[in-house]
């Protein structure tokens, strides 16, 4: 029993051996009663139901009962928090930050994840055609990835800096003004989208150009045959072939941007005033970024954005059996 | 099928870059391992548990052997964890909801009115100590409704550091920057002479109100009146030096630390900033000096105090506290204060009579004595824990008054209704 297959990673490794368990001893125990066999295959998965519980159903848990309860801070250290059923939701939807964070994520989200697809895209079709040096430019495009994102983040805040940045002291070269990026009401979402689309292109590249790998090449033989270019070729071959990878990939992005919270922080901390305030922004300042730990709004707002990435996540679905269908 | 495709090509990839990623933070993380961690369960015995927010110090460190020193004295070993600011309050709140709370903690000073509230600190008298010789204005941040949560051990506040060679240049006599008007005249003739003028923080965190305090209530204003004229008066001078140009509109997402960095490259004229830095004010590549942040028609504006508080949590064996008591008072006699000063370099005593002790090894020290003897605690006034709520509407407000969002009048209004609605 203790030959587990490679590990690969934790929770990979525990569903390999509950996965292979019923084949093996099935084999050997042969005659056996086949509830003996059940509680072994109990048994075996018991450590990832454990693991399940306790890192996904209770932290879920945790965070309805913080949001339905009002948790201040007495509340909290005391353990008596009052009941408060959705009160705390009214606030959240009631608040004067909703509009505007609902606003901002909206923008921030979908402007993001359209730029980091179809820049991803294009450079995944570009380093098809595998050209000398395409795997070392291709590597050097993930970068982005590979960097903490402090570091990243520091440095586009560096560079978007009002009075001596990099971006603005070119800017000035070519006669165009000063433009305040991170302290602007006006620029600061567009600056902390721009740094975000630059971090997720190497995650859009990699996935794309793996699903561009699965497509055969006489498909576009016979698509040059027939007399199709490279334009007609991405539109009618790649692209649709391209779909099922697509889809999963802006599914990604988008429960992925939903919840960003380091890169904002880092350039803005949300600001100035609420103009770069994300969902995930508003929640995190709620709970950790005044001297005052404000919990029960902060789990509110996290619910919310949990269901908007479910809501996605159940359109996906919904569009993946449909398209099984047909 | 490209389900598995797909993973099988990101595996060896991902395993790939997951080394190189570990690789890097480990080179990031290796120079910052610092601190004590120990477990910071029920101390057995003779063993009581101490934390503070400084992880630079490690064990090996002079503020390390006084804390153990004064353990000895007192017939225990401490064991000492350092937390990162922040993480000590939080650390602190969670450890008193499981009951494990350690014996002693030194605790940023607006903290101490949030913990007080819960119920998890004793109160000095509680615990027999004496609080008769402290400044009240230091130890105020730590009074709640009368009673006294935890002792200063040490103050410091914020002061306008000044470039002399660039005031040299321009012609600005220090000595005659005391009111707002001298000063923007000055900010006025280093800018026509080619310099930059003034830089601070005006980020939207506690720094950001941290640093518009002493023009807040140098202009008169009350925390409990943001809209005030006195309050919009305040705002419209950082906003009217951000137009004239007197300020660079980076001041809107400056840390304090940002602050320094840009006075330390010799561009700015002044910077508002704190006692830490007079260290490294000594060795910058200029000669520098301060002058006190100044009112508006004259005198000095008090300042916040910042610094930290001893406290000493609640126990179930309150046969404890008579060890705790002792360890107490070994850091907050006279000459542990001035210890405790030379030990951080930028903490003055809390005490008159560590403040002639203090002074006596170091007179230079003279204008940060007088700056702390003037500062006034955040959540003085009674405002207690409602200081945080207001405090981030006025950050909020000079956020939006500084990038124009808002004018002046405006961000104030909507932060003393935003200040009022979360505190009533």
């Amino acid at each position: 029993m203790t030959t587990t297959p490679t590990a690969v990673g934790t929770s990979r490794d525990r569903r390999g051996v509950a996965g292979t368990v019923p084949a093996t001893p099935a084999g050997r125990r042969r005659g056996r009663a086949p509830g003996a066999s059940r509680w072994a295959a109990v048994g075996f998965a018991a450590p990832l139901l454990v693991y399940l519980v306790l890192f996904y159903a209770y932290p879920l848990w945790r965070n309805i009962d913080l949001s339905v309860h009002d948790y201040t801070i007495r509340a909290f250290v005391q353990g008596n928090a009052e009941f408060v059923g959705l009160e705390k939701y009214a606030e959240v939807f009631g608040s004067s930050v909703f509009g505007t964070a609902l606003w901002n994520t909206a923008v921030f989200t979908l402007v993001s994840i359209a730029f980091q697809y179809a820049i991803g895209l294009a450079l995944a079709v570009f380093f098809r055609s595998g050209f000398q040096l395409s795997a070392v430019l291709r590597g050097m495009f993930l970068v982005p990835w590979l960097l903490p994102l402090i570091v990243s983040a520091s440095t586009w805040a560096w560079m978007l800096a009002s009075d001596n940045g990099i971006v603005n002291s070119v800017l000035e070269a070519f006669g165009i003004g000063q433009i305040n990026w991170l302290t602007s009401p006006d620029t600061a979402l567009i600056s902390v989208t721009i740094a975000n689309i630059w971090l997720g292109i190497p995650f859009n590249l990699v996935i794309l150009y793996s699903g561009l790998q699965n497509i055969p090449g006489d498909v576009y033989e016979a698509a040059s045959l027939d007399g199709a270019g490279p334009w007609r070729q991405f539109w009618s071959v790649t692209f649709p072939l391209l779909r099922p990878v697509s889809a999963i990939t802006l599914l990604l992005g988008l429960i992925y941007t939903l919840k960003v919270v380091d890169v904002i922080w880092i350039m803005t901390t949300g600001g100035p005033g609420n103009s770069s305030t994300t969902f995930a922004i508003w929640s995190y300042r709620e709970a950790f970024g005044t001297g005052q730990p404000d919990f029960s709004p902060a789990a509110a707002v996290g619910n919310v954005l949990i269901v908007i990435a479910l809501v996605f996540g159940f359109l996906y679905l919904q569009l993946q059996r449909r398209q099984e269908e047909s | 099928m490209d389900h598995t495709t797909r993973r099988n090509v990101r595996l060896p990839l991902t395993a790939g870059f997951a080394t190189v990623v570990v690789g890097l933070l480990g080179a990031c993380s290796s120079g910052t391992d610092v601190g004590t961690d120990t477990e910071t369960g029920d101390a057995a015995g003779g063993t009581y548990t101490w934390w503070d927010p400084y992880p630079q110090h490690d064990t090996s460190s002079d503020w390390a052997s006084r804390v153990q020193a004064c353990g000895e004295e007192a017939g225990v070993t401490i064991e000492r964890t350092a937390y990162d600011t922040t993480a000590l309050t939080n650390q602190a709140l969670l450890s008193a909801q499981e009951g494990t709370s350690p014996d002693v903690i030194l605790i940023d000073n607006p903290a101490v009115s949030t913990l007080a509230d819960t119920g998890m600190l004793t109160t000095v008298d509680e615990l027999g100590l004496d609080t008769a010789a402290t400044d009240e204005n230091l130890l105020a941040a730590g009074v709640v409704e009368g009673a006294a949560y935890g002792i200063p051990i040490g103050a410091n506040t914020l002061s306008l550091y000044y470039n002399a060679e660039i005031l040299s240049d321009a012609g600005v006599d220090p000595a005659s920057i005391t009111d707002w008007d001298s000063l923007t005249a000055a900010l006025k003739a280093v800018t026509d002479a080619g310099h930059k003028g003034i830089t601070f923080s005006g980020i939207g965190t506690e720094e950001g109100s941290f640093q518009f305090l002493p023009w807040f209530w140098g202009a008169g204003a009350d925390l409990r009146d943001l809209d005030s004229p006195e309050a919009v008066a305040a705002l419209e001078l950082w906003k009217g030096w951000l137009d004239a140009g007197y300020a660079p509109n980076s001041v809107i997402n400056n840390s304090q630390n940002t602050v320094w960095e840009e006075f330390l490259t010799g561009d700015f004229a002044f910077a508002e900033n704190g006692t830490w830095q007079v260290n490294s004010a000594a060795e910058a590549e200029f000669e520098t000096g301060i002058v006190q942040l100044p009112g508006r028609d004259g005198g000095g504006a008090p300042a916040p105090t910042g610094g930290e508080f001893i406290v000493a949590p609640v126990q179930e064996d309150t046969a404890r506290y008579e060890v705790t008591r002792q360890i107490v008072e070994c850091m907050t006699t006279p000459e542990g204060f001035v210890e405790t000063a030379n030990t951080f370099a930028y903490y003055i005593p809390p005490t008159a009579e560590g403040q002639e002790a203090l002074l006596a090894d170091n007179a230079d020290l003279e204008p940060w004595v007088e700056a702390v003897r003037n500062a006034k605690g955040r959540t003085s006034d009674d405002l207690g824990t409602d200081y945080p709520l207001i405090s981030e509407a006025l950050w909020t407000a000079v956020q939006n008054a500084l990038s124009g969002a808002q004018t002046p009048a405006e961000a104030l209004a909507t932060a003393q209704a935003d200040a009022e609605a979360a505190t009533s």
